[in-house]
């Protein structure tokens, strides 16, 4: 099969989308040096395991598209929840479902098991929002979809570090 | 006696009847290589075979006599170096005649005469008689592909070894060639086609009349239009036919009247990969036309490359238009012109000037650009066509400059100007008058200071790229230019902070021009500089501190940036050291931060003497004395230490100046290393100052025996110094040397010296050739680790050194690296060590800069990393199992560390023997993800996400 990506050959839907500067490195504080102080896990935490999730599309990262915001992310360590809100880059944006699993299979992979995650799109943003969503939250569709050997070779490219 | 001689001779010949009915009737294949072998064996013969075969051959089937004649066929395939010319004779006979056969009959024909065509044996004129049958008798084209290769291939043998005769046919050999492929489809074909036709022009075969028939049978591919199929097996590629039949149709000058207007057309076509080729074979053109093939299409060649440059939406087509422009000039540029005949470079570059210029005066519109590119096109194809143009548009764009006043106008038109003189360099004039800028220079040089001066950014850099390139002009700027340019340089490179990148850039145009101009920058520059330096001093005792912090950090960027002649090396070097000294004498407490500014400048000046052998000596004969000597001083017992001493000592600044060292000694002839190392060592281990610029010191100077723990620091200096030497030089009492670090590297001093002890001994191991000396300092070192290791205080000192050594012995793959390696291993479950040990992986992998380095001569075999890999990462996943629970973390961070460091080609194969233990190691890395530490979660996420692209799709 020609073409990149492993999805579809055909022309990209949003071929020139606007793209955003990508924040620097967490600074490491003297906290988090100290082997005494504990650091809980927060917002930018989370949207650091994310920011860098590739586009299914673009060789651009989920931050950089502005698809992911730290403001978008809700963390509680003692409460064991994260909820992140992602926005498709255009509302009829047909890889939103991809998108979301991408970063909740990094989440998954990521984050201590005590975690419940909910994964949503930015409501207002989509088209097909609640359709979406509603696939994201089934826990069996989720471990189903990364069964398939196509599924997950294209989630696992969005998780690959760029070279 | 003579029957018994038949009987035996009968034998083999009843096989090969048997043979031959097998082949032939039976319709097996197995038999034709037994028959081929049996006459290569001398069994018989092939007269012999044609004989069994009698029958079959003159068979009223025609399939069957299709049968017998491929038996031959392949017989003579494989055994044509055999026959004798008689039998070469009969069998062309043969194969002719059989060329009027049934059509059924004919490719084994074919296969027939192409063995014959290998055939040495081949009297002269029955070359010529094959091909005039072939061309007689067979309409190739209706044949199938494969038979119609085999008659290029008959064609290609006897042109590789008949030459002469074929040629003896004269045009008819090109005509019957032409009617051979007139039509040909297959790719594969058409490669070995093409190939014919370039070697029937380029080996002079007559084209007679047919020029143009043979320009038709191959220019009608043009461009080509070739997709492979998916899963081609052949392996041709679009760009193998592009380029095959490019060869053809740009191989002659006869061509030209034809393609020319096939090119033009096609350029101006829509498809983009039919400009692209056109544009090529026209540059390619180019290399055997002269003005006579040009001159008739210049116009219009001219105007479709215009038109292509200005309108295109592809860079790839500018890219190659401008190509295409640069080579036609040359082209005509290069052409011998009878002496009554007109030059056409001249009137071609008069058109092009007269479409391009008036687009030179509009810098904010489209045009101005492309018309740019399309003049410096042509104006670097010769120096002729770069006079002429650069004549004609320098003074029209130092006029527009003028005349447009906005900075970005100005900008666009002095970059302009700037791809004009780039172009000069390529020419050399000799005759200092003949230069086409001598008479521009005044102009340029004053419009390059006004950019300078403006308050425009980018103006000021591309004034200062612009300065670059004239002053590398030879002998165009006087001394005025060069004493006002140097003082424009001297102003930018103390630039605010927001003009980075000019200050940056001033700095580098400063050190290009010194090069050349080493006398004006000695006169002009490096005195104000100095001045700085002293005057800065004395505000400071004024307490004028925030112009020190912006100034000085810069005054020592610019003299280093300058150090690019060896007679300015001979000025600033000794400033710098002077600074460094005086901030020693001084009152005022220099930072840590200052300090290693200036040692950064020093290093970069030592950088810069690397290249040349002369200053590279004189920059260690006097750096590095005085260096030793500042820190000698600094760590003698004092009562009351000036504040430099205390800095001089410090971690970061012994750091930078090991750098500075180590730069200073890698480049030394190994004549020169060994006057130095005459005098380093018995300073360290004798105390012997006498070599040092200042020595009277307050105590002796004894780091390996009672010194303070500020002179035991400076074996880091000593480190930097003898593990930077070239391998050859000898260095004076080794044994006592080696015995000293190691005894250092394991005392209870602080970690410091004895790190710089442990990795000194090691730097000095790894280059040791292997012998008994190498053993015995081997020995020394395992005792010492074992010793240290078993209990005490120096458990970590002993892990230190074993860590350094294992390095130094896995880097050069000696024997008993991995012995150490094991030793190392077993400490990951070491409670004390363990954590110590598994980063430890992590050096073993990794580049050192300061010693173990490739610059500094230390053996480093490329495949280190690959080795260690196979050798040592089974034992670790082994151990990992073994372990008790609360270790197991060890070996999997020292395996991580072994797999990060791991080019992923070696990576991959070995996945399936890591495979197995995936599911594990996942597992283990969940609990790490929550770690109270945010380090140490963001460690595990990046391990545990690895692990799960392991093996994977898609990763």
């Amino acid at each position: 099969m020609v073409g990149g990506g492993g999805i579809g050959g055909g022309l990209l839907e949003n071929a020139n989308p606007l793209i955003y500067e990508r924040s620097g490195d967490r600074p490491v504080t003297e906290g988090e040096e100290d082997e005494q102080v504990p650091d809980s896990i927060d917002a930018r935490e989370i949207f650091d395991l994310i920011r860098s999730i590739n586009d299914p599309e673009h060789p651009l990262t989920l931050e950089e598209l502005n698809v992911v915001e730290q403001v978008r992310v809700q963390v509680s360590d003692p409460e064991s929840t994260v909820a992140v809100a992602f926005t498709p880059t255009i509302p009829h944006c047909s890889m939103a479902t991809l998108i979301g699993l991408s970063i909740k299979v990094k989440l998954l992979r990521s984050l201590p098991q005590r975690f419940k995650m909910d994964v949503h799109i930015t409501p207002g943003t989509h088209a097909s929002e609640h359709a979406v969503n509603k696939q994201l939250a089934d826990k069996e569709r989720v471990a189903a979809a990364l069964e398939n050997t196509h599924l997950l070779e294209v989630v696992n490219q969005c998780l690959s570090a760029r070279s | 006696m003579a029957a018994a001689a038949a009987l035996e001779a009968v034998a083999p010949l009843g096989a090969l009847w048997g043979l031959v009915q097998d082949f032939v009737m039976g319709q097996q294949e197995g038999p034709a290589d037994q028959v081929a072998a049996d006459v290569k064996s001398g069994s018989y013969t092939v007269l012999q075979v044609v004989e069994a075969l009698g029958s079959s051959l003159e068979n009223p089937e025609p399939r069957t006599r299709a049968r017998g004649i491929q038996l031959l066929s392949q017989v003579l395939l494989q055994c044509h170096c055999l026959l004798l010319e008689k039998e070469v004779v009969h069998l062309i006979l043969f194969y002719e005649n059989r060329l009027k056969d049934h059509h059924l009959v004919i490719p084994s024909v074919l296969q027939g005469l192409r063995a014959l065509s290998l055939c040495v044996a081949l009297p002269p004129g029955l070359a010529v008689s094959v091909l005039k049958a072939i061309f007689q008798e067979v309409h190739v084209q209706s044949l199938p592909q494969v038979d119609r290769h085999t008659v290029y291939s008959i064609i290609t043998n006897f042109m590789r070894t008949r030459e002469e005769e074929l040629k003896g046919l004269g045009a008819d050999f090109t005509f019957g060639f032409i009617q051979v492929m007139d039509g040909e489809k297959d790719p594969r074909n058409l490669l070995v086609a093409f190939r014919i036709v370039y070697d029937l022009i380029s080996r002079d075969y007559s084209l007679g009349p047919f020029v143009e028939e043979l320009f038709e049978v191959t220019s009608c591919y043009f461009p080509i239009d070739f997709t492979p199929p998916p899963n081609d097996p052949h392996g041709i590629q679009r760009e193998d036919l592009i380029l095959s039949l490019r060869a053809v149709l740009a191989s002659t000058p006869c061509f030209a009247e034809f393609l020319l207007p096939l090119l033009i057309e096609k350029v101006d076509s829509e498809i983009l990969s039919a400009k692209l080729d056109s544009l090529q074979t026209l540059n390619a053109c180019c290399a055997v036309y002269g003005q006579k093939e040009l001159k008739d299409f210049l116009p219009s060649l001219w105007a479709s490359i215009r038109r292509e440059v200005f309108q295109t939406a592809s860079e790839r087509v500018e890219a190659e238009g401008l190509a295409a422009l640069n080579s036609l000039t040359a082209c005509l540029s290069r052409s011998v012109l009878r002496a009554d005949a007109e030059d056409l470079l001249d009137s071609f570059l008069s058109n092009i000037l007269q479409d391009c210029r008036h687009h030179l005066c509009e810098p904010d519109m489209k045009l101005v650009w492309p018309s740019a590119k399309l003049l410096q096109a042509a104006a670097g194809a010769s120096a002729r066509a770069c006079d002429h143009i650069t004549s004609n548009v320098l003074p029209l764009l130092l006029e527009q400059f003028h005349k447009h006043s906005q900075s970005n106008q100005r900008r666009t038109i002095l970059e302009m100007i700037l791809g004009f003189l780039k172009l000069q360099q390529k020419w050399s004039y000799e005759d200092k008058d003949e230069r086409p800028l001598s008479g521009f220079k005044d102009q340029l040089c004053s419009l390059i200071f006004m950019a300078l001066t403006d308050p425009n950014t980018q103006l000021q850099l591309v004034g200062i790229r612009t300065l670059t390139v004239l002053g590398a002009q030879p002998d165009l700027l006087s001394s005025g230019d060069l004493e006002l340019a140097v003082g424009h340089l001297y102003r930018l490179s103390f630039l605010e902070e927001d003009s980075q990148s000019c200050r940056a850039a001033a700095l580098e145009a400063s050190g290009t021009l010194a090069a050349f101009y080493p006398v004006a920058f000695s006169t002009h520059l490096v005195p104000k500089l100095a001045e700085d330096l002293c005057t800065e001093e004395s505000d400071l005792a004024r307490g004028d501190g925030p112009t020190r912090c912006s100034r000085h950090p810069r005054c020592l960027q610019a003299l280093s940036a300058v150090s690019t002649h060896p007679s300015i090396v001979k000025e600033t070097l000794p400033l710098l050291l002077q600074h460094l000294c005086q901030m020693n004498r001084g009152s005022m407490s220099p930072g840590t931060s200052e300090v290693i500014a200036v040692c950064q400048s020093l290093q970069q000046v030592a950088e810069k003497c690397q290249r040349d052998p002369e200053s590279c000596w004189y920059f260690h004969q006097t750096a590095v004395p005085c260096l030793l000597a500042l820190a000698v001083q600094a760590s003698m017992p004092e009562k009351e230490h000036s504040v430099l001493k205390k800095v001089l000592l410090e971690d970061e600044v012994l750091a930078t100046v090991v750098s500075v060292i180590a730069t200073a000694t890698t480049h030394l002839s190994p004549d020169l290393a060994t006057q130095s190392v005459a005098h380093i060592v018995p300073l360290f281990l004798d105390g012997n100052i006498s070599f040092l610029p200042e020595n009277s010191f307050s105590g002796r100077f004894q780091p390996f025996q009672d010194g303070s723990s500020g002179q035991r620091r400076l074996v880091a200096l000593l480190m930097a110094f003898v593990c930077s030497l070239p391998r050859n030089v000898e260095i004076p009492q080794l044994n006592r040397l080696m015995r000293e670090l190691l005894e250092l590297s394991c005392c209870q001093s602080c970690p410091f010296s004895s790190t710089a002890a442990a990795k000194c001994f090691a730097g000095l191991l790894n280059k040791h050739p292997a012998g008994q000396q190498l053993d015995e300092f081997l020995q020394l070192a395992v005792d010492k680790v074992e010793a240290g290791l078993s209990s005490g205080p120096c458990r970590s000192q002993a892990f230190t050194l074993l860590l350094w050594v294992t390095k130094a012995l896995v880097l050069r793959y000696h024997p008993l690296s991995s012995c150490l390696t094991d030793r190392l291993m077993g400490l990951l479950s070491d409670p004390e060590l363990g954590p110590a040990a598994a980063d430890g992986f992590s050096l073993l992998m990794s580049d050192c800069t300061d010693v173990l380095t490739r610059a500094g001569h230390a053996e480093v075999r490329i495949m280190f990393r690959q080795r260690f890999f196979t050798d040592n990462v089974p034992a670790l996943v082994r151990g990992f199992h073994a372990a008790p629970q609360d270790v197991k973390p060890n070996y999997l961070k020292g395996l991580s560390h072994v797999l990060n460091r791991l080019p992923k080609p070696v990576l991959l194969p070995e996945l399936p023997t890591l495979l197995p233990y995936k599911p594990q190691v996942i597992r283990a890395l969940a609990k790490p993800l929550d770690d109270k530490k945010r380090l140490v979660r963001k460690e595990a996420v990046s391990a545990r996400g690895e692990w799960f692209l392991l093996g994977s799709p898609g990763s």
